[in-house]
């Protein structure tokens, strides 16, 4: 086949994606979209989760299956869509991943900075980036245990509780930080998803006060996003918007990052949690 | 060792579908790492699935595929109960093989 | 054994059941200040050119985050003539570059992220929010449309002083707009300033045919 013929084949094959009417783009994405769902693999992840709870590791040799998630040592099954909540002993309100630290550092002996990093264990790849997710080559325990337990919550509703009086401070401070502007761009999570039917390029953006678009955006979260071929996680969501945002770095498993999930839950409440989902 | 496919084989039909989803990174020895140095080539080669004895399906593969790749296929001439077996083979020559019981439509 | 316990005591723990359910319902604002400062200082950290001094806010910033939603006339006002006073036009006079350079850095979104390069020019990240040219279909929506932005305004040197003024300081003329301020928080220079000011103006630019 000449190069030509082969030119021409591509384009015809691309060429519905790029015709000229705005809406035929839109029409051909949530065609895209529709076929993704038929195929997700975070499945992949959450069977790994799921050997990941009940596997000895750490320095004492310990599974995770006692970790209170909330409604019990071990209890699993609608845990995420009651967190982030206030735990007694830890005297915090805290969200699932930074929960799972706590379990791996008391049940299984881990210290605090290795529970908090990756890998935990792995492929034996070489470790790339130090960021506390999955990447190049890099397996994260942490992933794949939120894909597991997250999927333990699917079909059920949103209900995260706020009576304790420092969930409702953790809520207040999420709004603030929601709201808070800085950086060389004087960009905050506002700039993006305070208006509604807004997109970035193509992107379409929810509106996180609007209890539809929130609802639909901490549903489906964690998610495997095709473009980057990794199940992504709620703390990965709040670390890579504020990196675009061109603030410093916002740690892993912290207060803050906290907080906004405590926001976003609590705007989302009575939504129908769908997750892992599939993205872009 | 590699992590196991999760395989569906249902009856359509008289036709068999089978879908699969393989966990593997696919890479294709184009992309570099933080520290600019090439992630070397680690993708799936070859791809066959057998029922009763019978090859029913063989690719070949290369690096376009995506990473945690999914396949989807009919065939015909199998019955529920019966089992469906995939292999697949990587540049490496790492292999896994996997099967699943048809379930009826 | 069996404790009678005194009703009055009832009454008052019953009375401060109350109390603590009530005064709980909201925290205090004071409180919550002093948490989100602390979480400021401690849930970040400096990574690569995206130091932590980013997150001290300027008066703008502060303001804008304080009243998001319902900014009074009276700060918006401050505001706007404050940033006003900041933009610094070139010393050469010209105000129109080369569009073609425009439309490069409209198209691109890179810069100031502590995974960018620091020594790389910035980009505008123009299409993440605008419409521009009608040939790029992947655009957003968080600004208005600029097509046809020179042609519906022409290009005399006072829409010149506009467009560069806009793009240099933003919120010296909508206080509080989703825009960055990207001249006077250095992230285009004066050069790349002139360059978008061009792809807005001038008649040859796909803006405005």
């Amino acid at each position: 086949m000449g190069i030509q013929r082969v030119l021409a084949g591509v384009l015809a094959a691309t060429l519905p994606c790029f015709s000229p009417a705005q809406q035929d783009t839109l029409k051909e994405i949530e065609r895209y979209r529709q076929l993704l769902q038929e195929s997700n693999p975070a499945e992949l992840y959450e069977a790994r989760g799921a050997e990941h709870w009940t596997r000895k590791r750490g320095p004492k040799s310990s599974s995770l299956e006692r970790c209170d998630l909330g409604l019990g040592p071990g209890v699993v099954k609608g845990a995420y869509v009651r967190l982030p909540r206030y735990f007694a002993d830890t005297d915090r309100v805290q969200d699932l991943e930074s929960r799972l630290v706590t379990c791996m550092v008391a049940l299984q002996g881990f210290a605090p900075e290795e529970a908090r990093r990756n890998p935990f264990s792995g492929t034996g790849a070489p470790m790339i980036t130090t960021d506390p997710f999955s990447g190049v080559g890099q397996r994260s325990v942490m992933t794949d245990l939120v894909a597991w337990i997250a999927s333990e919550s699917r079909g059920m509703t949103i209900a995260p509780p706020m009576s304790h009086p420092k969930e409702r401070l953790a809520y207040q401070a999420g709004e603030r930080l929601f709201y808070f502007r800085a950086g060389p761009y004087d960009f905050g999570c506002i700039t993006c998803h305070g208006e509604e039917g807004k997109r970035i390029r193509l992107q379409n953006l929810p509106k996180m006060t609007n209890a539809k678009d929130a609802q639909r955006a901490f549903g489906t979260w964690p998610a495997y996003r095709v473009s980057e071929g990794e199940l992504r996680s709620m703390q990965w969501r709040m670390w890579e918007c504020i990196r675009q945002m061109r603030f410093p770095e916002l740690e892993f498993a912290s207060d803050a990052s906290i907080a906004l999930i405590v926001f976003l839950a609590n705007r989302a409440e009575g939504g129908t949690f769908d997750a892992p989902a599939i993205k872009r | 060792m590699a992590d196991p496919m999760r395989i569906r084989a249902n009856m359509t039909g008289d036709k068999v579908e089978v879908k699969v989803l393989m966990a593997h990174e696919m890479e294709t020895g184009l992309r570099k790492d933080a520290s600019g140095n090439a992630i070397p080539a680690h993708f799936i080669r070859n791809v066959t699935v057998t029922h009763g004895g019978k090859t029913v399906l063989s690719a070949q593969w290369g690096t376009s595929v995506s990473r945690n790749p999914f396949l989807h296929f009919r065939f015909k001439g199998g019955k529920p109960g019966e089992k469906v077996t995939i292999t697949w083979l990587d540049n490496r020559g790492e292999k896994r093989t996997d099967e699943a019981v048809i379930a009826g439509g | 054994m069996k404790a009678k316990m005194p009703s009055k005591t009832i009454l008052a723990l019953a009375l401060s059941g109350i109390c603590v359910a009530g005064c709980a319902t909201r925290p205090s604002d004071s409180e919550t200040e002093r948490t989100v400062a602390e979480m400021i200082k401690t849930s970040f950290r400096t990574r690569g050119q995206a130091t932590v001094a980013r997150l001290s806010q300027d008066d703008a910033q502060a303001l804008c985050s304080k009243h998001a939603g319902e900014l009074p006339k009276g700060v918006s006002d401050g505001i706007e003539k404050a940033q006003q006073a900041t933009i610094r036009y070139p010393s050469s006079g010209k105000l129109m570059g080369d569009w073609r350079e425009g439309e490069r850095i409209a198209q691109s979104g890179v810069g100031k992220q502590f995974t960018d390069a620091p020594n790389r020019p910035a980009g505008g990240s123009c299409y993440n929010c605008h419409q521009l040219s009608k040939q790029e279909l992947s655009f957003g929506t968080i600004g208005p449309s600029l097509y046809q932005f020179g042609k519906q305004r022409g290009a005399s040197e006072a829409i010149q002083k506009y467009t560069y003024g806009k793009i240099y300081n933003a919120e010296a003329f909508s206080a509080c707009s989703n825009m960055p301020r990207f001249g006077h928080n250095g992230v285009l220079t004066e050069e790349q300033i002139t360059h978008l000011v061009a792809l807005l103006l001038d008649p040859d630019s796909p803006v405005n045919r």
